[in-house]
């Protein structure tokens, strides 16, 4: 009971000693309006808005694709047959590269420079080829996550499935996968919410998310508090995230020290 | 001469540079049940498992009943059918309940519908005592219970012959005796039996042969009231003395 007490109490003065310095501050009133500005915001409020909803739906259809096409990457890594070794090279320079390189320059790489190609067939949109790029670049990440994942479930079950006469792919796909992903969930959480705002690149190429609103408003303004309600908006979507993310480690804990246990 | 079911014969295998097993040959008749014994690293668990090729030998042949176990009229999966092996360390799968555990290889393997294996399934669970956890899932069992279950799953397609890999290693103490109870049961009913284990006692109970390993080569191979009351061979006898010091005979 005390020790709460004395930790809410330290909580507010510091807070309150850190706010008041702030905004006792010669050049707050500046910077306030910069930045902080009630009527700015509400002024670029609706158009921010807007282009959040884009990030968000870019990320939902970022992630569904990175999920899926990981999983084909970390499956064909971890086949040990010996006529797949070409295709297991192959995923492995693919990961070498994607993830050797910034995610930002993939995205200007594919968002101008495929569209400007004009290929017939294909389609020309530079949000289309910036998700792309996303998504190439995301998946190098979270197939090595699947791959720790299938790595960590004990070899016994490999010999367990074999010595019942399971195909390699059957082993896979009963065994070692249904384990892998649980094992991986807490793992993913955290890429999960990282592309929830690096989805934000997209925005380098003109897509009209929510950072590309705020600086359009800020071009013709000269003031940043657009850029602070996307913030916001970011901040609202993210935190849940990774609240979530801690939920759902903590419960992966507890279940391996119930097992351990 | 009864034609043997398991017939191992000068069957030669390297990890790598290292020679594990060195032309050991061994004839297991049906219904017959041997213990393989030996230290740690004496090739007996690697031997158990070129039976059913979780490890493929590299020389020699072994038979099972009287086809070669790398004979393509096996197929994918026949030979894991008629050979089925427990472990050491039970390998249920982790996910799955106990009746999804069992029905796993018939359902996806050998193509029985759901209803089938799980009839068979709940069959196999009552013999050993285990009816009543059929949608508990592994961690949720003791060892004991766990490895009941394992050689549920192992029985469940009917094989000529089981393999058991040192089955109680890993169980406290208490809890051996209910899965030797089980294997007990299994020689009645007339099992082929290849069995690695510590347990001298139980060896010497239920096996109707006992094999001593030692550096990949079958040393020494007798009736158990031979072999651990009379052994010929001076490496033999250091082992068992061994035993017999640390109280385990």
């Amino acid at each position: 009971m005390i020790p709460t007490a004395i930790g809410g109490i330290s909580v507010v003065v510091v807070f309150g000693l850190m706010a008041w310095v702030v905004t006792s501050a010669a050049q707050w009133p500046r910077i306030k309006l910069q930045f902080f500005s009630i009527d700015a915001m509400i002024a670029a409020f609706p158009r921010v808005l807007q282009g959040f909803w884009v990030n968000m739906q870019v990320w939902l259809t970022v992630l569904a694709c990175v999920l899926v096409w990981a999983l084909v990457l970390a499956v064909v890594r971890s086949l040990r047959a010996p006529w797949f070794a070409p295709f297991r090279l192959m995923v492995v320079i693919y990961i070498d590269i994607f993830r050797g390189v910034p995610a930002l320059l993939l995205v200007l790489l594919f968002g101008f420079g495929i569209p400007a190609l004009n290929l017939p067939g294909l389609p020309n949109s530079g949000l289309f080829w910036g998700a792309f790029a996303m998504v190439l670049s995301y998946a190098a990440y979270v197939a090595e996550i699947y791959r720790s994942g299938i790595d960590a479930v004990h070899e016994g079950q490999r010999a367990a499935a074999k010595s019942l006469g399971l195909s390699e792919w059957q082993t896979l796909r009963y065994a070692i996968l249904p384990q892998a992903l649980r094992n991986v969930v807490p793992a993913l959480m955290n890429i999960v919410v990282a592309l929830q705002k690096d989805v934000a690149l997209l925005s380098v190429i003109g897509v009209r998310d929510a950072v590309r609103e705020a600086q359009i408003y800020t071009a013709t303004t000269f003031n940043y508090s657009s850029l602070i309600v996307a913030a916001a908006l970011f901040l609202l979507a993210t935190i849940p995230m990774a609240r979530l993310a801690d939920y759902l480690t903590r419960r992966d804990r507890e279940r391996r020290l119930q097992i351990a246990g | 001469m009864i034609p043997p079911m398991i017939d191992i014969d000068t069957v030669t295998k390297y990890f790598g540079e290292k020679l594990v097993l060195d032309r050991v040959s061994l004839r297991i008749a049906p219904h017959e049940v041997v213990c393989l014994i030996g230290a740690s690293g004496s090739g007996k668990s690697t031997l158990l498992r070129c039976v059913n090729r979780l490890v493929a030998h590299d020389y020699g042949t072994i038979r099972l009943d009287g086809v070669p176990v790398d004979d393509p009229s096996f197929g994918k999966t026949g030979l894991q059918k008629r050979a089925a092996i427990v472990f050491q360390s039970y390998n249920l799968f982790a996910h799955m309940n106990v009746l999804d555990n069992i029905t796993l290889a018939p359902r996806r393997v050998h193509g029985q519908s759901r209803a089938e294996a799980e009839d068979r399934g709940r069959d196999v669970l009552a013999r050993f005592g285990m009816a009543g956890f059929a949608t508990s899932y592994p961690e949720q069992l003791s060892g004991g219970q766990q490895q009941r279950v394992a050689i549920a799953r192992a029985l469940m397609t009917r094989p000529d012959v089981l393999l058991l890999d040192e089955i109680t290693a890993a169980l406290d103490p208490e809890l051996v005796g209910e899965v030797l109870a089980i294997i007990r049961g299994l020689k009645d009913d007339g099992m082929t039996m290849m069995i690695v284990t510590h347990e001298m006692g139980f060896a010497r109970d239920c096996a109707d042969r006992v094999a001593f390993l030692d550096g990949g080569v079958i040393l020494e191979q007798d009736t158990p009231d031979r072999l651990f009351g009379t052994p010929q061979e001076p490496r033999t006898k250091a082992f068992l003395q061994r035993i017999i010091a640390s109280g385990r005979l």
